[in-house]
């Protein structure tokens, strides 16, 4: 299988392994001696018989483990020259410990040639397009080199996977030759019975037979179907040793009551030499050949599902108790095997996970830890002149008390734990060049994480704040980038260990630096809920006295009151102007703005003129997240730091003025007036109506029937839109009526939740259930439910739901209103799956795509994928929008 | 004045001079424009990508992530008689698989000057009609075959016929070209068709039977339904089922706007870049219509992916993953021991020079921070001085 170019590498770690036995051996102890070495490439190739028996450290020839004494036995499956896996005995083939040992490959001699299951395919081509006498490939010999030159180039040109097309189709051609052009000789029919027993004209060809056969094919025949000769020979492909991976790969565990049950490969290993042993028996003692020819097939069954415990043709190799193996494929394989699970994903130390509540009083970069999580969870530092006496504050204080220390680790690196017996040596102890592990403390960098992590904005780096408590905490203005809420979500937290990584998380990963979405360039964390609603009101024609306002602004974290009129009674808009700075200007839409007038009404567009909030309302558009438009401005002029600064002013000024104010929504905002609701059951009465002429109509048969429609469908269509617009009529009606003043109302206009459509569905009409497009369709034979006749075409029937959730429901309405639910329900359901795997074939498709530094936009082999990034190499989370703000610049110069 | 555009020409992308070109003020002096330039070409080195950004999976991020809030809804209704259009989740899954076969296939056919200007919709249904394919089940009433001689009559449908404008030869003429070895006779009302050969049996005629039920007699194949429809002030038609190189060679289509949705039919007849193109237009479309905002970069880095080689490859284990040169990359995905297998019979090296590799190995990964290395010059040893 694959063997790695390590090998030097590790070689000369064996070098140094051995001399430390020879006589330094102390020196093993004190420090573990790493050689950092970077890998610059692996090589991939099939291994020779010889090479397998020069990198074995043993033959295995019992298939016995243990002896009595449960000592390895030698020559067994669990041979200390492979490797050791119990503490305390040492390898005989490098002479290190557990842990430190990396295992060393055996072999077996097998008694006859296996075929090798995952090779069988290419077996098979070779057998079929080479001469059975002569070995050469069954091309004539004038047409190879063009053939060669052929395969050459459109490897070069398009990839080894289209050279690989190619040669099937070679392959394809070369079924119907029957005689071999270079010697003559007639070729028989060759075909394969699955799973690896081949036949020749029906007659079975012995592993021993192929293997023959492949060993004549030369060299340079090999090369037209893409074998590279010095890695690979074809004969190789019938294995005659095989490998014992170390012990160290197959681990054996010991239970409770002393017994060892051993992995699932010494299993089947053992099966493997046993079967091996016996056909070496059998075939020296002279048995008939039916007997060895059956423990044959028994010893290729074996080495198969060595190999693949899957294969569809064979029936899997089970335990004692019935479940399958996991054998070498099904490690590799899949989510949970060695590829996705080890290789590509890897696990950390120095993290946490608690449940996660919101606390605005936190900064937006900060996270609050519970003071349990920042005693465990430790950063090391280094011992210097300077700061030793700091240092040694925290070893005092031990692992128990906040702040302390829980290790230190001297030069060696050797690590020690402080304990109260301990304290005192190691506070002696400690000097320059130690480090000491201490506990996390306010304003240390530290990442934090929530998955689904589909973003770059979901692992973010935040400042610690320790707080007491058992949950993290974060501000809830971060919660869009991370998506998350606080019923009950839990969120990962992590501490950087060295400096490295704590300047890269820094630089990088902080929140500030993330508030530009790279997907469309606006700010995504912004205010929400009750923030946005606070400083709308507070906008909105609210004044406050002075003092109130001081307090306010005061409680928002401004200790500069300056910027405050100095007047008895201040607006509202004064009280949010004095939260921005003196030299900024902007101008935008409100929520409220007609935007379909060239200008919208003075009092709704948000004019900043010098710092001064001069009219319009702060709303979604401004200050929300994923559009606040003000917030996008302020970070294009004031930069990051102080944005996010700001942001959490404002965000704390809404919810401190809701504080005082008071805010909440009540039954009573979805009354209406009584000429409301007379008009809204009127509309209704209307639509069943116009439901039923059309019903007629259709039963009549005098339906216009739209074109490329049944009547049928024509009817279902025009009752669709009469409803619809029955349903849109009691929305308007709604928003005409409703009392703006109420807080739902106010909810819905500044865009912090809900909206009319909402409001509409309390008040006064839910609406028609629509199931995949349609009106409800299924249920009994001709009819929804029970309630109704069959082949009722009413609007009732078919899921129109004309009360409102504040009147109440009929049970009909009520099980339409379920059906649709539950319909929803299984749309997210199914949709999370599907979406995942496309994220997945997307983030591998193009994960080594980069910026060169010629501006192109090349992939991992340098192939150029564009040549300005984006056509203009604008990074979009620099930009405003996607774009340049041209405008702005025009304006500013 | 156009001395100083000319002058920023290389400096600037052409999109941006030509925006400040219409928004600059009519007054402006050329000292003024001169200022903006070198603003605008200030904060155009500020918004510029850094080397070494990972792009690639900036813009998996984009797309994937908004993925999980796209709606599952195949059909959707827009109004009143709409066909059926893919839309969601399942349509950039079908876009990015780079399919052959669509759910449901549309096109936009354009029309030249006099005909999409036409002033009634009446004499555009004709056209459309001329379009819409018609087979042979959709105008026969009746299939059967005569068990004594094997001949199989087709009676026709004289009302459909006379509404499509098909007269007896038409159907005839197309039956005969598109089905070898049979006589055809014209019956009036039904036509017979009789095998040329003398051992059919009735096997051969009922295959025949259900074969010749799929003849197109009139229109372009493939296309099943044509809506024409008033957009601003022209008129376009809607078809259901695709086949572009066939609409493009009609008279009166315009073939410059003419588009389908099936974007490796684009590819076939127009070509790699406007198949590149037609996946930005139809990922984008799809992206608007679920309200979501994503920058087109992001769609033209995939699109440009799924084209670099020259042809259209899905983001699939078959398509762009399996043209990665490294091995370790490839097995990271799907089917590791095909791959690992494979690279072993050939010899392949992986150079570790793409991110799961290095991931795989515990070594930095050769983007962003990890791309730049330092080097130092070494001070001389003695021996050299």
């Amino acid at each position: 299988m694959a063997e790695e170019d390590k090998q030097q590498k590790t070689e000369q770690e064996l070098e140094v392994i051995k001399q430390a036995i020879e006589g330094k051996v102390e020196r093993v102890e004190q420090e573990e001696q790493h050689i950092y070495k970077q890998v610059r490439s692996i090589a991939f190739s099939i291994l020779s018989p010889k090479m397998v028996k020069k990198m074995a450290s043993a033959k295995i020839v019992t298939p016995e483990l243990y002896d009595k004494e449960g000592y390895p036995v030698d020559g067994g499956l669990m041979d200390i020259r492979l490797g050791v896996i119990d503490p305390g005995l040492r390898c005989k083939t490098c002479g290190s410990k557990l842990k430190e040992c990396i295992g060393h490959f055996g072999y077996i001699e097998l008694a006859r040639p296996i075929i090798h299951v995952k090779f069988v395919n290419i077996v098979m081509t070779l057998l079929k397009c080479t001469c059975r006498e002569c070995g050469r490939i069954l091309i004539p010999d004038n047409k190879i080199s063009k053939i060669r030159e052929n395969l050459d180039q459109i490897e070069k040109e398009s990839g080894i996977e289209e050279r690989r097309q190619k040669v099937k189709e070679i392959i394809a051609g070369l079924k119907t030759t029957n005689k071999c052009p270079l010697c003559k000789a007639k070729q028989k029919k060759i075909s394969l019975e699955k799973p690896t027993t081949f036949l020749e004209d029906e007659k079975r060809l012995s592993p021993i037979e192929i293997r023959a056969r492949l060993e004549k094919i030369p060299d340079s025949d090999c090369e037209i179907f893409g074998l590279k000769v010095p890695h690979v020979r074809p004969e190789w492909m019938v294995l005659t040793v095989l490998p014992i991976p170390p012990v160290t790969m197959r681990p054996s565990i010991t239970l409770e009551s002393g017994e060892r049950s051993e992995d699932d490969l010494t299993h089947k290993l053992g099966d493997i030499v046993r079967i091996n042993q016996r056909l070496f028996e059998n075939i020296n003692a002279g048995a008939p050949e039916i007997i060895v020819e059956d423990l044959w097939d028994l010893l290729q069954y074996h080495v198969t599902t060595f190999f693949d415990n899957n294969i569809a043709q064979l029936p899997p190799a089970r335990h004692r108790s019935g479940q399958p193996l996991k054998t070498l494929t099904e490690r590799i394989k899949s989510k949970e095997g060695r590829i996705r699970h080890n290789l590509a994903g890897k696990r950390t130390n120095f993290s946490a996970r608690t449940v996660i509540s919101p606390d605005p009083m936190l900064e937006l970069f900060e996270v609050g830890v519970p003071s349990i999580i920042a005693t465990k969870l430790t950063v090391p530092e280094r011992v210097n002149e300077w700061n030793i006496q700091y240092l040694k504050t925290f070893v005092e204080k031990g692992p128990d008390k906040y702040p302390g220390a829980n290790y230190i680790i001297r030069p060696d690196g050797k690590k020690k734990k402080i304990t109260d017996e301990t304290k005192e040596a190691s506070l002696e102890e400690l000097q320059p060049g130690y480090i000491v592990e201490r506990h996390l403390m306010d304003g240390d960098i530290s990442i934090f994480n929530r998955q689904p992590s589909l973003h770059r904005m979901s692992m973010m780096c935040h400042r610690v704040k320790v707080l007491p408590g058992k949950t993290l905490r974060l501000n809830p203005a971060v919660c869009t980038p991370y998506n998350a809420d606080f019923d009950g979500d839990e969120m990962n937290f992590h501490v950087p260990q060295t400096e490295e990584a704590r300047a890269e998380a820094e630089i990088l990963m902080e929140v500030q630096t993330q508030l530009i979405s790279l997907r469309y360039g606006l700010s995504i964390i912004g205010c929400t809920q009750d923030a946005i609603s606070g400083n709308y009101v507070l906008t909105k024609n609210v004044s406050v006295k002075r003092e109130d306002a001081i307090d306010l602004i005061g409680a928002v974290g401004v200790a500069d009151f300056s910027k405050l009129p100095r007047k008895a009674i201040v607006t509202g808009r004064e009280v949010f102007s004095a939260l921005l700075p003196d030299d900024f200007n902007y101008s935008g839409h409100s929520r409220l703005c007609d935007r379909s007038k060239d200008k919208c009404d003075k009092e709704f567009h948000v004019v900043i003129d010098n710092g001064k909030l001069l009219s319009g309302v702060m709303d979604r558009n401004s200050i929300g997240e994923e559009s606040g438009l003000m917030l996008r401005s302020i970070h294009q002029k004031y930069g990051k730091d102080f944005s996010i600064e700001l942001l959490g002013r404002i965000f704390r000024l809404g919810i401190e003025f809701l504080l005082r104010t008071g805010f909440t929504s009540a039954l009573s905002d979805t009354d209406l007036p009584e000429p409301a609701k007379q008009k809204i059951l009127e509309d209704l009465d209307i639509a069943r109506k116009d439901v039923g002429i059309l019903i007629q109509q259709f039963k009549e048969a005098k339906l216009e029937v739209f074109p490329g429609k049944t009547m049928q469908e024509t009817l279902e269509l025009k009752i669709l839109e009469v409803l619809n617009k029955a349903r849109n009529e009691t929305g308007r009606t709604v928003a005409n009526f409703a009392d703006k003043r109420t807080n739902t109302m106010i909810m819905a206009e500044s865009g912090a939740r809900g909206n009319l459509l909402n409001l509409a569905q309390m008040a006064a009409c839910v609406g028609q259930q629509a199931l995949r497009g349609k009106r409800i369709e299924k249920g009994y034979e001709q009819r929804t439910i029970s309630h109704f006749k069959k082949n009722d075409l009413s609007s009732e029937a078919h899921g129109f739901i004309s009360n409102g959730f504040k009147t109440g429901l009929t049970p009909s309405e009520f099980f339409f209103g379920s059906m649709t639910g539950r319909d929803s329900l299984m749309d997210t359901a199914l949709r999370t799956p599907k979406s995942g795997y496309l994220y997945r074939r997307l983030a591998n498709a193009m994960q080594d795509l980069k910026v060169e530094y010629d501006n192109t936009v090349r992939d991992a082999s340098k192939k150029i994928i564009q040549f300005e990034y984006g056509e203009d190499g604008i990074d979009v989370s620099k930009s405003e929008n996607g774009v340049i703000n041209v405008k702005r610049i025009i304006n500013s110069v | 004045m156009a001395d100083i555009f000319s002058e920023f020409e290389d400096r600037l992308p052409q999109k941006i001079i030509d925006e400040i070109k219409n928004s600059l003020p009519k007054s402006a002096s050329d000292a003024k424009v001169k200022k903006i330039l070198e603003a605008a070409y200030e904060e155009y080195t500020i918004a510029k990508v850094s080397p070494g950004e990972s792009v690639g999976l900036i813009s998996a991020e984009s797309i994937g992530e908004p993925g999980t809030q796209m709606t599952l809804n195949t059909f959707h209704f827009a109004g009143v008689a709409e066909m059926n259009v893919t839309l969601g989740l399942p349509r950039i899954i079908e876009i990015l698989d780079g399919r052959k076969e669509l759910d449901n296939p549309m096109m936009e056919i354009y029309l030249k000057k006099p005909y999409a200007t036409g002033k009634k919709i009446e004499e555009l249904r004709q056209l459309a009609l001329q379009i819409k394919e018609t087979k042979l089940r959709d105008i026969s009433t009746e299939l059967s075959i005569n068990i004594a001689d094997f001949t199989i009559e087709v009676k026709l449908d004289k009302d459909k016929m006379k509404g499509i404008e098909i007269t007896n030869s038409k159907v005839t003429d197309a039956v005969s070209k598109q089905l070898k070895g049979y006589n055809i006779k014209d019956n009036k009302d039904s036509i017979i068709l009789k095998s040329r050969s003398k051992e059919s049996t009735f096997n051969d005629a009922y295959k025949t039977k259900e074969k010749i039920k799929d003849i197109t007699i009139k229109g372009v194949k493939g296309i099943s339904q044509v809506l024409p429809v008033k957009r601003e002030d022209e008129f376009v038609i809607i078809t259901a089922g695709s086949n572009l190189a066939d609409v493009l060679q009609l008279e009166e289509v315009d073939a410059y706007r003419t588009t389908t949705n099936n974007i490796f039919e684009i590819e076939q007849v127009l070509g790699i870049e406007a198949a590149r193109q037609s996946i930005v237009n139809e990922i984008f479309k799809v992206i608007e219509s679920q309200g979501l905002n994503v920058d087109v970069r992001h769609i033209m880095l995939v699109a440009d992916t799924m084209c670099v080689n020259g042809s259209l490859k899905g983001i699939t284990r078959y398509g762009v993953v399996s043209e990665k040169s490294s091995v370790l990359a490839r097995a990271s995905f799907e089917t590791p021991i095909k791959h690992i297998i494979n690279a072993a019979l050939v010899g392949e090296v992986d150079n570790l020079d793409s991110v799961v590799e290095n991931v795989m190995i515990n070594q930095p990964i050769p983007i962003g921070t990890g791309l730049p290395s330092l080097s130092v010059k070494q001070p001389k040893t003695a021996k050299e001085k």
